[in-house]
């Protein structure tokens, strides 16, 4: 296989001479012919795995300020209900009239705010990007096990990405029932306008989606179980990589139910089926559903749904293992009981899932079962947790921006890991069930703090991604008001939650209960405003630099010791020009040497009384 | 215009910013990128200290300015449960927090990079890891343990003499019923729905149903002291029966009939005077995302003493007897409830 891509490239380097040659006497419209074709099959229908993770990347980076910009809207309602804003109107045409947003479209954004960002964004842009980037290059293959899969992967999510956003178009507005789409709400047009055909798009958006993922994952696993170079056994796998791992494990075996889910309520709404539906009175009429289940839906979605926290947290997690290490200048902390702690989650992710539906009526005992499960995700968690602490525990650190953001993320892990506890225990959860403590909760710990993972990943392998450096003191600005930015948002909300103020609210003015937080959301929506802008600095560094960053100078800018650093910067498909280098030792070899460095990569053979891990 | 201006001072702004970073790498470049490096380093560490103080300070201001925002005391037996479990939970992961918090912003601070500082080699350590995985354990068995007791307790069968009370979901209010001088809730079945006369399609050839009172409005009363079990359905799709002040909540689910319970503790009167707001009033919210009107789902609950209670009940007249008034010729007089009259005008129509 990589020798046939090695070949291809050949071949493009011989069309490349040919094609200059040609250049003097050939006629102008063949000239651009030519090189349209090296252009898309260099960067569009690419199936080098670090094009494509790039492609995930972009789209991913399109979707977040897409998403981002819908929840600055529907804060805008929530911290200012009596207000009007014309610029609403702009964007939202006549779902804004006055720059008043109508509830429909509030609930929509909020919908397809939580269903990009989830999947899109944290599923796609960050297991995509990384998983295409690193597996590769960290275990010593020249690409994956497929890149043709691996292309349609991507080319699956662009399509799914396409639906998705058209959804947003149509009369009736996007899918509007959360991101969870429960039925019978996301099953009958009657029961609301994001229930036309916006739900059917986003039905098929998703069903596209999980094939890109299953094609990504089932890649993955294939790949890091049989593509890694000589020497470099499983043990001696960079943690990102145990990461990737068991997220594509999760993904595979987690994302077919989701779209059997997905099936099922088209068969519901469309082929005049029962799965989820049973004795409904709506618009005036009794429907002749009898015998469905509605919690049905529930079971098959959080069976994904809670499996899909872990696939987003899984891989920031590696990252942040591996770039605490490399810029603590010391070893992972517990090498093994980092790989057990991954394997237990995994594990634990797939019997968990029902301590979403703790209210739902469900037998007291079974979600007797689901709190004792759900508690034991704690412990793997926490000594995670104690192992990064011990990671940084006497090292050397260096506060590049990448270390900033894997500091960052470990506590956001902690902050929203902590509340974790609260929602998982059956009792408290009924008083706290589908509050702003919820919203609190994952936003801090799948949202804020899988996003820091990849920030430090961005910052981390932008020099591997571009062969520059991304600029510092933007990166430094970005990551001080996102950081506190986080916890001035979400940290209040724990307080509204424990005060039983429910979630998805469009307006709480009405409410006795609820309205004297009305300063309170107000101040909530100017922070979100502030960050989301801070995120644009972000982008518009991500941007600049890919053609205005610091270049760098050596192979290993951080020093490190994995394989990606030993390809030449700006590697073409193949990533290593002569033979694939062997590997002797694990990749968290840092200590002082003889010579006065402090680390020692893993192509370098074993001295004297080592022990190659 | 005024979009296009705010985006092209949002790119002008970053453009800035873009050029003082490019120059500041110049500086760099200018006074020796190590030196540089290593002033900005220890900058970064002291920053990392700062952020911890500020983020505690922070803390302590969110929870001075939120405290008397809280809802009030918990008004059932159940709730003040659950309290009790939130506050136990709170210091024991409380304490987690700060240590861990304390932790990673004071080591990052104490091990920034120094050049002289030799490198330690410490990659695993079985006490260490033996140590952090049986603590937790520990931790979350007490957890456990508390949250499956409170759990079962709550989740056991009502207690026999507990007052029954349905309540039905439907977009975009609560419609309750009582079971009437039998004390029992008639059939009732979705294909018999009508909103004319029969909201929530009770089966008139049960008898039972002949004396149940409906409200159309939700509205719910309740006696101080005595233990309710509400029997929960939905018409269209899920809601969520949201009773904050209580502390609980449960699923409306379409087809299916769910319950919690519970024995309210204040009464609405003494809940007026603990919180000193008049206007105080325990609210039934809708929980789950139901679809346009889910935020004005919303209905009141009235905690009251045993004599209130029997005085309002008595004013109530069966759903039956005023959709079928020509069957109660003598019961015509003032019985048409002030709560459901604006809700049926049909009733003195017909």
């Amino acid at each position: 296989m990589s020798n046939d891509i090695l070949h291809q490239q050949e071949e493009h380097k011989h069309s490349d001479t040919a094609h200059h040659h040609d250049h003097h006497h050939d006629e102008h419209h063949h000239d651009h012919h030519e090189h349209k074709q090296h252009f898309f099959s260099k960067y569009v229908f690419s199936m080098d795995h670090k094009i494509i993770s790039r492609q995930f990347l972009i789209t991913g980076i399109f979707w977040a300020i897409a998403g981002g910009l819908m929840s600055v809207f529907f804060r805008l309602q929530l911290g200012f209900p009596e207000d009007t804003f014309p610029i609403l109107q702009k964007f939202l045409g006549e779902w804004a009239r006055g720059g008043k947003m109508d509830p429909e479209m509030y609930y929509g954004l909020v919908t397809i705010h939580g269903t990009v960002l989830v999947f899109f964004v944290l599923t796609g842009g960050l297991s995509g990007t990384f998983s295409n980037l690193l597996i590769p290059l960290q275990i010593g293959a020249r690409d994956m096990a497929s890149p043709f899969l691996n292309m349609l992967s991507y080319w699956f999510f662009a399509t799914a990405s396409v639906i998705m956003f058209s959804s947003l178009f149509v009369s009736t507005g996007p899918a509007s029932g959360g991101w969870t789409t429960y039925p019978p709400l996301s099953a009958l047009k009657e029961a609301s306008m994001g229930s036309g055909i916006g739900m059917d798009l986003w039905l098929v958006s998703m069903a596209l989606f999980i094939v890109s993922s299953l094609l990504g994952g089932l890649n993955y696993i294939v790949t890091i179980l049989n593509m890694r170079t000589k020497g470099m056994t499983m043990t001696r796998m960079p943690l990102t990589i145990w990461a990737f791992l068991f997220t594509a494990v999760l993904g595979v075996l987690s994302f077919p139910v989701l779209l059997s889910a997905a099936v099922l309520l088209l068969f519901d709404r469309h082929a005049g089926t029962s799965f989820y539906l049973s004795e409904i009175f709506i618009a005036g009429k009794a429907l002749p559903n009898v015998g469905g289940s509605a919690i049905l839906y529930q079971h098959l979605f959080w069976f994904l749904g809670h499996p899909e926290v872990y696939i987003i947290m899984l891989p920031a997690m590696g990252m942040a293992s591996e770039i605490l290490s490399v810029h603590s200048r010391k070893p992972i902390f517990g090498y093994f009981a980092m790989v057990i702690s991954i394997l237990g989650i995994t594990v634990l992710a797939f019997l968990v899932w029902a301590h979403h539906m703790f209210v739902t009526g469900m037998s007291p005992f079974l979600g007797g079962v689901f709190v004792l499960l759900t508690l034991l995700i704690a412990i793997p968690s926490a000594v995670k947790v104690f192992n990064w602490l011990t990671t940084i525990w006497k090292g050397n650190i260096k506060f590049t921006v990448p270390m900033m953001f894997a500091l960052g993320f470990v506590s956001l892990f902690i902050s929203g890991g902590l509340t974790g506890i609260f929602l998982g225990n059956s009792a408290l959860d009924i008083h706290l069930h589908d509050t702003y403590f919820v919203i609190a909760h994952f936003h801090i710990v799948m949202g804020i703090s899988a996003f820091f993972g990849m920030f430090a990943g961005i910052y981390h392998w932008f020099p591997k991604m571009y062969g520059r450096f991304m600029n510092n003191t933007m990166g430094y600005i970005h990551f001080f008001i996102t950081f506190i930015g986080a916890y001035v948002i979400f940290w209040p909300m724990h307080y509204e939650g424990i005060a039983g103020m429910p979630r998805r609210y469009y307006d709480y003015s009405s409410w006795e209960s609820f309205k004297q937080f009305a300063d309170l959301n107000q101040m909530i929506s100017v922070a979100a405003i502030i960050v989301f802008f801070a995120q644009l600095l972000f982008v518009f560094n991500y941007f600049v630099s890919i053609w205005k960053g610091k270049k760098i100078t050596t192979p290993n800018p951080w020093k490190a010791n994995s394989l990606e650093w030993t390809t030449p910067i700006n590697a073409g498909h193949g990533n290593w020009e002569g033979e694939i280098p062997e590997v002797h030792r694990w990749s968290y070899e840092y200590r002082d040497n003889e010579d006065g460095t402090d680390y020692t990569p893993q192509t370098v053979p074993l001295r004297e009384g080592e022990d190659g891990h | 215009m005024s979009g296009l201006l705010l985006v092209l001072l949002v790119a002008l702004i970053f453009v800035v910013l873009y050029q003082v970073s490019r120059s500041s790498e110049l500086v760099a470049s200018i006074q020796g990128e190590e030196k540089f490096d290593k002033k900005r380093n220890k900058i970064l560490a002291f920053s990392m200290l700062i952020l911890f103080i500020a983020f505690m300070i922070g803390i302590y201001a969110c929870h001075r300015y939120m405290m008397p925002l809280m809802a009030p005391e918990a008004a059932s037996d159940h709730g003040k449960q659950i309290d009790s479990m939130l506050i136990t939970t709170i210091v024991i992961t409380g304490i987690v927090f700060l240590i861990t918090q304390f932790l990673l912003f004071w080591f990052s601070f104490k091990y920034q990079h120094d050049e002289n500082r030799k490198s330690v080699f410490f990659s695993h350590s079985n006490k260490l890891e033996m140590i952090w995985t049986t603590v937790p354990a520990l931790a979350m068995a007490i957890l456990v343990a508390i949250g499956l007791r409170t759990w079962f307790r709550i989740t056991d069968a009502a207690p026999k003499d507990a007052m029954q009370i349905e309540v039905v979901g439907k977009q975009f209010n609560w419609i309750s019923r009582y079971p009437g001088a039998d004390g029992v809730l008639g059939k009732r079945y979705f294909t018999n729905i009508n909103d004319k006369d029969n909201i929530l399609g009770q089966d008139w050839t049960d008898k039972a149903n002949k004396d149940d009172i409906v409200i159309p409005t939700g509205e719910i009363h309740l006696v101080k002291g005595k233990p309710v079990e509400f029997l929960i359905g939905s018409r269209d799709v899920i809601h969520d029966v949201g009773l904050s002040h209580f502390r609980l909540k449960m699923d409306a689910v379409p087809g299916i009939t769910t319950r919690i319970w519970f024995t309210p503790t204040i009464s609405t009167a003494e809940m007026k005077a603990k919180t000193g707001n008049s206007n105080f009033t325990y609210e039934i919210s809708c929980d789950q995302m139901c679809g346009r009107g889910h935020y004005s789902m919303r209905a009141i609950i009235v905690v009251e003493t045993q004599a209130e209670y029997d005085a309002w009940m008595a004013k109530q007249q069966s759903y039956y007897a005023q959709n079928h008034p020509e069957e109660f010729p003598a019961a015509a007089p003032q019985a048409s409830a002030d709560s459901t009259k604006d809700q049926n005008p049909k009733l003195t129509m017909k």
